[in-house]
């Protein structure tokens, strides 16, 4: 049986240790937000927060996460989850949107640890995360403003 | 008819086979994933030569893919038996632990990790408690054994490390460890870390002598 949080709240799961936390997240708890893109940590639309750092949730069997706190795109909070939601609104961000989770989650992540990235930071953290739209240009753009708009 | 010419192509084959496994010498009659023990090399006389043939041995380890892949020349890691650029991209970051915000553990665990409902041709995420890349100056990538040689020795090149230190290394080191357990569908390096540690004992012992290339 392993516990863990899931956007604040316990849960439980006892079904086969080796399952992702990806399905867990979808088909158990019902949490569609999170996508599944790859399934091999290749493409970042998996991106949830484990205890606080990104974490491809394709690959991460849900007995590594016992006692870990998860924090999907339905559960993020915090200001610099509300400058990311801002400026992607602002910047009309998503393409089909497929990615955007993923990416939200990493530039959310990357802005908790690096308040005011460099273009060169945020290609850095965001490599991982693909984008078939290619709306990558408004993600640079749209990481920029948020940091500006949690400035001062 | 048709029937028959298999046949005799098979018996044929074995025929082959058999005169190819009767041809090769023991000494020579081991597969590409083992390791000759340290104490074969007693054979060679000359110290200086059994120090380079027994670091030739170890090289078999050092040189493999799966040890190079993590010792880079570049900013990125290299994957696989082919030793392509890393994909996704990622590169060496602090302490060779990744960028920020794409640290080797947004993907990579402590252990290796099965992956799951996917084709076959990756059956598995490899993990280390310690996984990191060596830094810069252990660069192995694009060198002859002979400079990875000369680098292992040169304490600016090695970590500070004394040659015991590298026995030690190379002997017990769990990262080190990874290679010869790199989890499913991957190539393990030759031999076990207990045969290649002392190879690497032995070679220090005679001198630590390097391959002239
Ligand atoms: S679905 Fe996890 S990285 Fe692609
Ligand atoms: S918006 Fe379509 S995949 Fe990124």
């Amino acid at each position: 049986m392993v516990t863990f949080t899931l956007n604040g709240e316990q849960r439980t799961f006892d079904g086969d240790p080796d399952t992702p936390l990806l399905w867990v997240i979808r088909d158990f708890e019902k949490l569609t937000g999170t996508k599944y893109g790859c399934g091999v940590a290749q493409c970042g639309a998996c991106t949830v927060h484990l205890d606080g750092m990104p974490r491809r949730s394709c690959i991460t069997p849900i007995a590594m996460i016992d006692g870990s706190d998860v924090v999907t795109i339905e559960g993020i909070s915090g200001k610099e989850a509300e400058a990311v939601q801002a400026a992607w609104k602002g910047l009309d961000v998503p393409q089909c949107g497929y990615c955007q989770s993923g990416q939200i989650m990493s530039a959310v992540a990357l802005l908790q640890i690096l308040p005011k990235p460099t273009d060169d930071e945020i290609d850095g953290a965001m490599a991982g995360n693909l984008c078939r739209c290619a709306t990558y240009h408004r993600i640079r753009a749209a990481i920029h403003n948020a940091a500006k708009s949690m400035e001062g | 008819m048709k029937i028959k010419l298999l046949f005799s192509g098979i018996a044929a084959n074995c025929l082959v086979v058999a005169a190819g496994a009767m041809l090769t010498p023991a000494s020579e009659a081991q597969t590409s994933n083992s390791l000759r023990s340290a104490e074969s090399f007693q054979s060679i006389s000359d110290e200086r030569a059994r120090s380079v043939a027994l670091f030739e041995e170890a090289g078999k380890v050092i040189q493999h893919p799966r040890c190079v892949n993590c010792h880079p020349a570049t900013e990125r890691p290299l994957q696989g038996m082919a030793m392509h650029l890393h994909q996704p991209p990622v590169f060496r970051g602090e302490g060779g632990m990744g960028l920020v915000g794409m640290q080797c553990n947004t993907c990579h665990s402590e252990q290796n990790t099965p992956v799951i409902g996917q084709a076959d041709t990756l059956k598995s995420i490899p993990g280390n408690p310690a996984w990191h890349l060596a830094p810069i100056e252990m660069a192995w990538e694009g060198k002859t054994l002979g400079q990875i040689c000369v680098q292992l020795k040169d304490p600016k090149r090695n970590g500070d490390k004394t040659m015991e230190e590298i026995v030690e290394h190379m002997a017990h080191d769990d990262l080190v460890g990874w290679g010869w357990q790199p989890g499913d569908g991957r190539e393990p390096v030759p031999g076990t870390q207990e045969e290649f540690g002392k190879l690497i004992q032995a070679w220090v012992n005679t001198g630590a002598a390097c391959p002239s290339s």
